[in-house]
């Protein structure tokens, strides 16, 4: 990438400790257990695009979100936003206006609201948090229209959130994330609790708004489909590391890492074409206790003795990034794929 | 009527109705809907929350909580009238001629018992087997649904086996009686994408080898496209369109089930925008009168405002459409403009 990239994560590495209490540990004789939920993740956003992070529950696809907004600190590693790291220690002022151009949006719409608030102050919340706006008249036009823009009316700020269908409450989270005229917005799961017509709205709304306010999205997903729609690239994470990176259509016509083409074999076939998708035997191991080498040698039809002992780096490969040593060693092939193109209706 | 027409059906549902009786009225959550299931059938139901695909399945278990409750209608299991059943009786029934699989394997296992405990309790209590029957029937029904070393795992309890393992351990104590139909309510929706297409390949296998038939309720049309032979696709309590699962996705005639299967996001060409059906399922306590999905349908007319329709021909599946009817729509409305409050 020509340019610095807008936000740069670099070896960033997030641990939970997972042990029991200190007197159990004592007694039974047991070590500490640490859960490494991101253990060295290097991704640079442009500003723009949209960066997905697709991965099975548990691969650490969330805890990077939290991470990247400043809900976790890293345990080790950089993020840097803009060009601004954002571990160095800053006064108030200077870390409110950083802070101000990111924003996150949940997954679960009906635990995110703040159900005794009226959705009115819940978007007003930022703009008064940050200072954005200290007269009635301005914050009253600023909230009705940023409930304009998701396709709410104004009157509906008198509402409390119960009052509203969960494809709705998404709508005001989206509201909220956008009233501190941020640049770029962590999404966690953002459908994932909605059903398809809804979330055809609102992946819909959220394309639409990225085009208008020129928006840059970090996008959590476990689902591959929705994942194809909205990004620009995508990531492939697999318990606690990226495996694969590549744009959109690259990823997805032409998947490298054995763990990305088990992905996409299960995104079930809608357009009947008769394509078998096959079982991927085994269950993802737990992050407590990870396999050696390449974590995924388990389950990977293509193991061999190096990917239980060493740990594959992520290399370029074509337009992208892969870990693999079967791809390293040319002993795997890239793979075209090709998907049944809809009938123009 | 149908096209499973040379036998006679394994289930058939008749015109059922439930209701919710509430303070503040009646609420209607399923409204007249039939379909019948042949033997060793896939009946997928699909529809997005609250369209009642859960409460008929429910039903058909006769697991309805109250206050819902059957008000009309009957529900035949091979002929037998199975709605109006004493409690004691239908506990009969259940496990032994219809199986059930829920959403969440970790709420449907009783954690304090092992699973071999709870399987060779069921197994008893519908077969008359020994003991010692009854723990090798059970053994061999987690050999069946691919439990590795199940000799031990027989003496574990849920806690210590994965998601996956644990729907597994599930789908054994359906299949425990050897059941006629299984009631499968959202069996893969806890699970991860993976772990989905194995447990679909699993279930898809021993309904086949075991000749059982499927009623699989389910907000995901991918694993319905997957599994099933037919396909009911519902709406606010009432069943929009039903037909052979090929027909009913890829020529879809009923403007609900066309827009469903547009604002899914697919593999094929990448378009700038999904295509959205506006607004949203409208309430128990506000379903409109005529169609209930009139105010979100694009080609409604003045007839589809007052009258309701019921399943007619279309195409080669069964839509409640009055676009299929050769009266028509009547005057085309505009649709309605999606403003709240």
């Amino acid at each position: 990438m020509p340019e610095a990239p807008f936000v740069h994560l670099a070896g960033l590495k997030r641990y939970f400790d997972v042990s029991p209490p200190w007197l159990v540990r004592a007694i039974e004789g047991k070590p500490r257990q640490i859960v490494r939920a991101v253990d060295g993740i290097d991704i640079s956003i442009a500003k723009g695009e949209t960066f997905s992070l697709v991965g099975e529950s548990g691969c650490g696809k969330s805890t990077v979100a939290r991470l990247v907004v400043g809900l976790y600190p890293p345990t080790a590693g950089k993020i840097e936003f803009d060009g601004h790291d954002m571990s160095v220690r800053r006064n108030q002022n200077d870390m409110s206006a950083l802070r101000r151009r990111m924003q996150m949006i949940f997954q679960d719409p009906f635990a995110s609201l703040n159900p005794r608030w009226r959705v009115f102050d819940i978007i007003a919340e930022p703009i008064r948090a940050f200072g954005l706006s200290s007269d009635k008249a301005d914050l009253e036009k600023r909230v009705g229209d940023l409930l304009r823009q998701v396709r709410l009316t104004p009157a509906d700020g008198r509402k409390y959130p119960h009052e509203f269908s969960g494809g709705q409450r998404q709508r005001i989270s989206i509201a909220r994330a956008l009233a501190s005229e941020p640049e770029f917005l962590v999404c966690d799961e953002p459908t994932s609790a909605l059903d398809v017509s809804v979330q055809a709205q609102i992946l819909n709304l959220m394309m639409d708004l990225q085009r208008r306010l020129r928006l840059t999205y970090l996008f959590i997903s476990h689902n591959l489909a929705v994942v194809y729609h909205i990004s620009t690239r995508v990531g492939v994470m697999y318990l606690g590391r990226l495996v694969e990176v590549a744009p959109t259509d690259s990823l997805f016509r032409r998947p490298k890492h054995p763990y990305t083409r088990m992905l996409l074999d299960t995104i079930p076939d809608l357009e009947m074409t008769g394509r078998q998708r096959a079982p991927m035997a085994g269950e993802v191991p737990s992050p407590i206790n990870p396999p050696t080498g390449c974590t995924f040698h388990p389950r990977c039809p293509f193991a061999n003795d190096r990917c239980k002992a060493e740990v594959p780096e992520l290399l370029a490969s074509e337009d992208g990034m892969v870990a693999c040593h079967a791809i390293e060693e040319r002993r795997l092939g890239v793979e075209e794929r090709s998907y049944g193109e809809k009938p123009s209706a | 009527m149908m096209t499973a027409s040379n036998n006679p059906p394994l289930l058939e549902v008749r015109n059922l109705r439930i209701e919710f009786p509430t303070r503040r009225g009646t609420l209607l959550a399923v409204d007249d809907v039939s379909f019948d299931i042949a033997p060793g059938e896939v009946l997928g139901v699909v529809g997005e929350s609250g369209a009642g695909k859960s409460l008929t399945g429910n039903a058909i278990i006769g697991l309805l909580e109250p206050p819902g409750r059957i008000a009309a209608g009957e529900i035949r299991l091979e002929g037998r009238r199975i709605d109006n059943l004493p409690y004691e009786e239908m506990r009969k029934i259940r496990g032994a001629r219809i199986g059930a699989i829920f959403q969440d394997p970790l709420t449907s296992l009783n954690p304090l018992y092992s699973v071999g405990r709870q399987l060779v309790e069921t197994i008893q209590t519908h077969l008359p087997l020994s003991a010692a029957k009854a723990r090798q029937r059970a053994l061999d029904l987690l050999k069946e649904v691919g439990i590795p070393a199940a000799e031990q795992r027989l003496d574990h309890y849920p806690h210590q086996f994965s998601g996956g393992m644990r729907q597994r351990v599930v789908i054994a104590l359906a299949l425990c009686a050897g059941p006629r139909l299984i009631v499968a309510d959202e069996p893969t929706t806890a699970l991860d994408v993976s772990i989905q297409a194995q447990i679909i390949a699993l279930l898809k296998r021993l309904c086949r080898e075991h000749g059982t038939a499927v009623m699989l309720v389910t907000h995901d049309m991918g694993v319905i496209a997957e599994t099933a032979d037919r396909v009911a696709v519902m709406y606010a309590g009432r069943v929009a369109e039903i037909g052979p699962v090929r027909d009913v996705i890829k020529h879809a005639q009923h403007p609900y089930t066309k827009g469903l299967m547009g604002s899914i996001p697919s593999l094929g060409v990448r378009s700038e925008r999904l295509v959205q059906i506006d607004g949203a399922m409208p309430r128990l306590t506000e379903i409109p009168n005529g169609c209930a999905f009139n105010p979100r349908c694009l080609a409604r007319g003045e007839r589809c405002l007052v009258e309701r329709p019921n399943l007619m021909a279309a195409g080669a599946s069964r839509a409640a459409c009055w676009l299929h009817d050769k009266a028509g729509v009547g005057a085309p409305v505009a649709k309605q403009e999606p403003v709240d409050a």
